[in-house]
């Protein structure tokens, strides 16, 4: 027989993780500086991988020069309008997909056969409907957005709560006041959350659309760096994409935190 | 103030695929009268009650309504939920509204909610999220939002039971007030049999599955005079604990038979 005395241990505290933003950036910071330490010391060949001085030197180079703007706005606006056009008609079959049983089975199995198809490899065949200009770029983007837009609006449909729907009926509210002010809100955190996925599948076709068949965009840019073995432009390239990524995912951190404030 | 709906319930039996819960029930609750449903569990109050408001289409029979509908009703049959069923997005005067804002003008919707908001004692609370809100305020809103259409008759489904039994008897004495002052005809779903005498006209006991009229007990003595403590009402209670005590007890077993 064994015996306690004194104070009873605490147990209890944990498994609830935080943000700590100065942690990401310490991170990021601590990655670079150890980037740079280590060609500058020789043990990184700079041939095959610059360090992050020059990368930083030919990003300043290319927004004095204005070579930047020129290849990034062409990318934002394809990146904007492919985006949009993906999800309005995304959110479209998924709030039909989530509403109404006639169109359930049947969107299903469109989303079903055709979402595993690597889009990439269907760049070729919108180059050859919609011709080498914007069209396909464009129906890249589009086509990759839409699919997982779909599914994650019609997931959100489900996952409303039965019991708010009864409420809105048993008040008689009609089905269209039903869906503005009941499913659509509920089905709201979902629909953003496939935003994040949305945002990155739209940034990786937009690069490879790119660099099949465009003269400008930051995806012909770092192609054609590549070619050149230009590897300073190259990453420069890349950390311009990074960066665009972090923008966006900031930019849908904000819309969350606007319209899903009741959570906090 | 109206005099209410009279719901003729007319033969109605139920069942869910094949397991019958209801069957037979033939009831008639009275303009601006407090309808009280009490049985064991699984007897099927709430279906019942669900068939009452038409939110459910019974097997068998079919339930009427009749009387005088006051122009200023926008629902005449309104449900207030056991969950509180708020939308978490909307706040406290958002959930109020929004039975109130396609069918009113936007001043006569703020006035309507302001009305309701003070009636229930929320009025500080207008701009709070539900999330900030305890048990009981939650079902205060929910009250607050049934008020707000001027119902011709309330239907509650155990809307005391997911609080804890302070929060109860103080929103208890709330319901009674605001079911008097509405005068509205009431069905209350309830398996809590003191609730049932402090409110209930009428007591409907109904046996265990397939839940059928066993019993109703009619109590004339007005809602504001009564009390938690007066002997009648407490002999009433234990009363009807003799009708459905056994009935309870082998509702409780088959209950675990089935979730075994």
């Amino acid at each position: 027989m064994s015996r306690l005395d004194g104070p009873v241990p605490f147990r209890g505290g944990g498994f609830a993780p935080r943000d700590r933003a100065w942690a990401a950036v310490a991170t990021l910071v601590g990655i670079v500086l150890l980037w740079q330490a280590g060609a500058s010391a020789g043990l990184i060949p700079t041939l095959f991988l610059p360090a992050p001085i020059s990368i930083a030197r030919a990003l300043w180079s290319l927004t004095v020069s204005g070579e930047l703007w020129k290849n990034l706005s062409v990318s934002l606006m394809r990146l904007a309008v492919g985006w949009i056009l993906g999800t309005v008609f995304g959110i479209a079959l998924g709030l039909a997909v989530g509403l109404w049983s006639v169109m359930r089975s049947p969107g299903m199995a469109i989303v079903s056969a055709l979402f595993p198809i690597p889009k990439i490899a269907l760049v070729p065949l919108f180059i050859i409907w919609f011709g080498i200009g914007e069209g396909s770029k464009l129906a890249t983007l589009a086509f990759g957005v839409f699919f997982p837009t779909v599914i994650a609006t019609a997931g959100g449909v489900d996952n409303v709560p039965r019991g708010l729907i009864r409420m809105g009926q048993s008040f008689g509210l009609s089905h269209a006041a039903i869906i503005r002010k009941i499913v659509l809100p509920a089905a709201l955190p979902a629909i953003l959350s496939g935003f994040r996925v949305t945002v990155s599948i739209a940034i990786v076709l937009l690069v490879a659309a790119e660099m099949i068949g465009a003269e400008r965009g930051i995806g012909a840019f770092v192609l054609s760096a590549g070619n050149l073995y230009d590897t300073d432009n190259l990453l420069a390239g890349i950390v311009v994409l990074s960066v665009l990524g972090l923008v966006v995912s900031w930019m849908i951190g904000r819309l969350e935190r606007i319209f899903l404030k009741w959570r906090a | 103030m109206t005099d209410g709906l009279r719901l003729t319930v007319d033969g109605v039996g139920h069942a869910y695929g094949g397991l019958q819960v209801l069957r037979g029930i033939s009831l008639t609750a009275e303009p601006g009268q407090v309808m009280v449903l009490v049985g064991p569990s699984g007897c099927g109050k709430s279906t019942l009650l669900g068939i009452m408001g038409g939110m459910l289409a019974p097997s068998e029979g079919m339930v009427r309504c009749a009387g005088d509908v006051p122009a200023d009703c926008l629902n005449p049959l309104t449900y207030v939920f056991q969950d509180f069923s708020l939308l978490p997005w909307r706040t406290v005067a958002g959930n109020v509204a929004l039975v109130l804002e396609d069918r009113l003008t936007r001043t006569d919707c703020s006035a309507r909610v302001a009305e309701v908001l003070a009636l229930t004692g929320l009025t500080d609370f207008a701009k709070a999220w539900p999330r900030q809100l305890s048990g009981g305020m939650r079902q205060r809103v929910g009250i607050a939002r049934a008020l707000a259409v001027h119902p011709a008759c309330l239907l509650l489904d155990e809307p005391l039971s997911a609080l804890d039994a302070q929060t109860r008897d103080l929103l208890l004495d709330e319901f009674s007030t605001l079911i008097t002052q509405a005068g509205t005809t009431t069905i209350y779903v309830t398996h809590n049999l003191a609730e049932a005498v402090r409110l209930g006209h009428q007591i409907v006991v109904l046996s265990r599955r397939p839940g059928e009229v066993r019993d109703i007990l009619r109590v004339d003595r007005p809602l504001a005079e009564r009390t938690a403590a007066d002997p009648d009402l407490v002999a009433l209670e234990q009363r009807l604990w003799r009708m459905i005590r056994d009935d309870a007890a082998v509702a409780e077993r088959e209950r675990i038979d089935v979730e075994a």
